[in-house]
C-alpha cells in the first residue's frame, strides 16, 4: 500500500460521557487510506459518518484511539497545532458547498491561503483563478457566490479545498443536493484531481453509482466498519 | 480584496457591508449618541466657562491674608488662669514679610500671578454725599493680570497715580460723580486724602460697583496706616479648580491664611460640580447605550454568521483571527458613528451659535468648536465599540466548527 496520508486506530467517540444520556456513536474504528486513494464511505442515516469525517477533519476529537493525518498523530495537539494541521493538510467540501456570501468565486477559493497567510498577493491570486479554470469557471470568478447555480458554487467549494494542496480531501455528500449531471461533474472533477495530484479522498455518499467509481467503498453501520472492499485497483498518477 | 490589508480587515468590512441595513442602523445609533455627547459637553462646557469667567474675573482665586489674631488664655501666673477668653478684633494688618511670599508664590508653577494690595474700609466724601466703601490699593501692572480693570472701565481710564482713584460706577452715581472730579476719602483713624478720579468701573455686580474703590498700593497704605505693608496677597492658578489644593499648600509653607474662591464661594462651587457630576452621568449613559447598541448588533451578527465562522475555522481561521473580526467590526462601528456624530454634533453647534442669539444679536451662549472635544469622542466610542464587541468576539471564537457548520 501506498505511504498513510490518513491512519485511525480504535478510534471511539461518545457524547454526553460521564452523564445517563451518555451515548457512544464511534466503536473504536481502524482505517488507514494510502495516498492518492479514492474512497467512499457510505452506511445509512445515523451511522457514525459525518461523526467521522469530523474528527479526521479535526474539527472534533475522539475520547479514545490514534488519528495521525499525514504521519502526525493529533491526540496531543492543542487548537492552534490543529487548525495549522487542518489549514495545511486537509480540504474540505460540504453538502451545501458553504461558500461565504460576502465574497466573490476567486475570493472564496483564495480564502484558505488567506487565513494562512494573513494577507492576499498576486500568487493566491494566481492559484485561485487556475483552480477555477480547472473547474470551467474562470468566468465567474468575480461573481459572488450567491449569483451561482448550486452545480457551481459545489464546483467552487471544490476549488477552495484544493487551494492549500492538501493531502486529504473530505467531502460530505458533496453532490447530495445537485441533479444528476452537476453530481456527475463535481464527482468527475473530484476525481481528476485525485488522479492528476494524487490527492486523498474521502467522500461520504449515499449515491451508489458515484460509490461504483470509487477505488474503495468503506460500509459504517451503527458505529463500526462493517465492509471494507476495493472497487478496482488504486489508479495511478495521469 | 486590497492586498496590504490583512484577512481581518477584509472579513470584517466584507461582514459589515453584507449586513447594510443593520451597519447603517447602529452607525445612526451612535452617531445620535455620539452628537448628544458631543453638543451637550460643548455647550455645558460654555456655560460653565461663562458663569465661572463672570464670578472669577473679578476677583482672585486664592486671597492671602495675615493669620488671624487670637486671644490666648493666661497660663502659668501666680495661681491664677483667665476663666474667660475675649475673642479679639482684627486689625487691618500688614502679611509678615509679604515680598518674600510674593516672591515664592510667583515661583509656583501653577500659579499665574500673585499681587499684593492693602485694603480697608473707608468713606468717600463729595460734598454733601457720604459713602462708606472699600479701598483696595494696588500695584497696577500685578493687579490686572488679575482682575482685568482696564476691561471692565466704563469711563475714564485704568490709570493709578499717588492722586487717582478708580470707582466703582454704582458709587459714582450715589456720588453723583464723573471722571476728574475729586473725592475725598477718610479712613477710620481720620488719615485723609483728597483724590481724582480717573475712571469709573463695571465690575458686574451692583454691590461691587457701589462699595469699590481703588487706588494706588502706596497710596492705600498711607490712608490705612499700612507703610510699606500689604494686607493681603491676591492670587490666580492655572487650574481653577485646584485653587483649594494650592491655597493649602500656600498656607502651609507660609504661615498665612489662604483663602481659595472654592472656599469663600462654597455654593457656587457645588453647583458647578454638581454640574459636573450631572454632565458626566449623562455621557457615561449614553456611552453605555452605544456600547449595547454595538453589542446587540454583533451578538445578532455572530448569531447570524456562525455558519460562516465554522466554515473559516474548518479553513484553519485560528480563534484568534475571528475574535479580531468582530472586534474590528465593533471598534469600525464605533468609529464610524464617532465621525458622523461629530459632524452632526459640530452642525448643532453651528446652528445654536447662528440662531439662538441674545437681544443685542450676539449668540446667547457662545459655544466653540473645540478639536479635542471631537477627539475625544471619537475615541470613547470606538473603545466602547471595541469593548462592546469582545462579548461577541469571545462567543464567535469559541463557537464549535462542527456546530457551526451543522448551524
Amino acid at each position: 500500500m501506498a505511504e498513510a496520508v490518513l491512519e485511525l486506530e480504535g478510534l471511539r467517540k461518545a457524547y454526553g460521557v460521564g452523564t445517563s444520556a451518555e451515548i457512544e456513536v464511534l466503536h473504536g474504528i481502524d482505517l488507514t487510506l494510502g495516498k492518492g486513494e479514492f474512497c467512499a464511505l457510505m452506511g445509512p442515516s445515523g451511522s457514525g459518518k459525518s461523526t467521522l469525517l469530523n474528527l479526521i477533519g479535526l474539527l472534533d476529537r475522539p475520547n479514545a484511539g490514534r488519528l495521525s493525518v499525514d504521519g502526525r498523530e493529533t491526540s496531543k495537539l492543542n487548537d492552534r497545532a490543529l487548525t495549522a494541521l487542518r489549514g495545511h493538510h486537509i480540504g474540505f467540501v460540504f453538502q451545501y458547498h458553504h461558500l461565504l456570501p460576502a465574497f466573490t468565486a476567486l475570493e472564496n477559493v483564495m480564502m484558505p491561503m488567506l487565513l494562512d497567510r494573513g494577507r492576499p498577493n498576486a500568487a493566491m491570486r494566481r492559484r485561485a483563478a487556475s483552480l477555477l479554470e480547472s473547474m470551467g469557471l474562470a468566468q465567474w470568478r468575480d461573481h459572488l457566490a450567491t449569483n451561482m447555480s448550486g452545480g457551481q458554487q459545489q464546483r467552487v467549494a471544490v476549488a477552495r479545498a484544493l487551494a492549500m494542496n492538501p493531502s486529504l480531501v473530505l467531502a460530505d455528500e458533496p453532490t447530495g443536493n445537485l441533479d444528476t449531471k452537476s453530481a456527475q461533474t463535481v464527482f468527475d472533477l473530484m476525481r481528476e484531481v485525485n488522479r492528476n495530484q494524487r490527492t486523498t479522498v474521502l467522500i461520504v455518499t449515499h449515491n451508489h453509482a458515484l460509490a461504483a467509481q470509487c477505488d474503495r467503498i468503506v460500509e459504517l453501520v451503527d458505529g463500526q466498519i462493517v465492509n471494507d472492499r476495493r472497487v478496482r485497483p488504486q489508479q495511478a498518477a495521469a | 480584496m486590497h492586498s496590504w490589508l490583512p484577512f481581518e480587515w477584509i472579513a470584517a468590512g466584507r461582514f459589515l457591508r453584507e449586513g447594510r441595513m443593520q451597519t447603517a442602523s447602529i452607525i445612526l445609533g451612535v452617531s445620535i449618541g455620539v452628537s448628544v455627547i458631543v453638543f451637550m459637553s460643548a455647550a455645558l462646557t460654555a456655560q460653565q466657562q461663562n458663569i465661572i469667567h463672570r464670578v472669577l474675573s473679578a476677583q482672585p482665586h486664592i486671597v492671602l491674608l495675615p493669620p488671624k489674631e487670637v486671644a490666648r488664655a493666661l497660663r502659668g501666673g501666680p495661681g491664677a488662669e483667665a476663666a474667660l477668653v475675649q475673642k479679639p478684633f482684627q486689625r487691618v494688618r500688614s502679611i509678615d514679610q509679604w515680598q518674600r511670599i510674593l516672591r515664592e508664590v510667583e515661583r509656583m508653577p501653577a500659579v499665574t500671578a500673585a499681587s499684593p494690595s492693602a485694603s480697608g474700609s473707608v468713606l468717600a466724601v463729595r460734598g454733601e454725599a457720604t459713602r462708606s466703601v472699600s479701598v483696595l490699593g494696588i500695584d497696577p501692572d500685578r493687579y490686572f493680570r488679575i482682575v482685568p480693570v482696564p476691561e471692565k472701565i466704563v469711563s475714564g481710564q485704568a490709570r493709578l497715580g499717588s492722586e487717582d482713584i478708580v470707582v466703582g460706577i454704582e458709587l459714582a452715581a450715589d456720588l453723583g460723580a464723573r471722571v476728574g472730579d475729586k473725592l475725598r476719602i477718610v479712613a477710620a483713624s481720620g488719615r485723609g486724602a483728597t483724590l481724582s478720579i480717573a475712571g469709573i468701573v463695571d465690575l458686574g455686580s451692583k454691590g461691587a460697583n457701589q462699595r469699590t474703590t481703588y487706588v494706588a498700593l502706596h497710596t492705600a497704605q498711607a490712608l490705612l496706616g499700612l507703610i510699606g505693608g500689604a494686607s493681603s496677597i491676591d492670587v490666580t492658578v492655572q487650574d481653577i479648580f485646584a485653587a483649594e489644593d494650592v491655597a493649602r499648600v500656600i498656607a502651609g509653607a507660609n504661615g498665612v491664611e489662604a483663602d481659595s474662591w472654592i472656599r469663600t464661594n462654597e455654593q457656587f462651587f457645588i453647583a458647578i460640580s454638581a454640574q459636573t457630576i450631572a454632565n458626566t452621568t449623562i455621557r457615561f449613559f449614553v456611552a453605555l447605550a452605544i456600547a449595547f447598541g454595538i453589542a446587540a448588533v454583533l451578538i445578532v451578527s455572530v448569531v447570524q454568521k456562525s455558519r460562516e465562522i465554522g466554515i473559516l475555522r474548518a479553513m484553519g481561521a485560528t480563534r484568534g483571527q475571528i475574535l479580531r473580526v468582530f472586534l474590528l467590526q465593533g471598534a469600525a462601528l464605533g468609529l464610524a458613528g464617532s465621525l458622523l456624530g461629530s459632524a452632526f454634533g459640530a452642525a448643532a453647534i453651528l446652528a445654536w451659535d447662528r440662531y439662538f442669539l441674545a437681544a443685542d444679536g450676539t449668540p446667547l451662549l457662545p459655544i466653540d468648536l473645540q478639536g479635542s472635544l471631537f477627539i475625544a469622542a471619537a475615541l470613547l466610542a470606538t473603545l466602547t465599540g471595541l469593548a462592546s464587541a469582545l462579548m461577541p468576539a469571545l462567543r464567535g471564537a469559541r463557537l464549535d466548527p462542527v456546530t457551526a457548520i451543522r448551524g
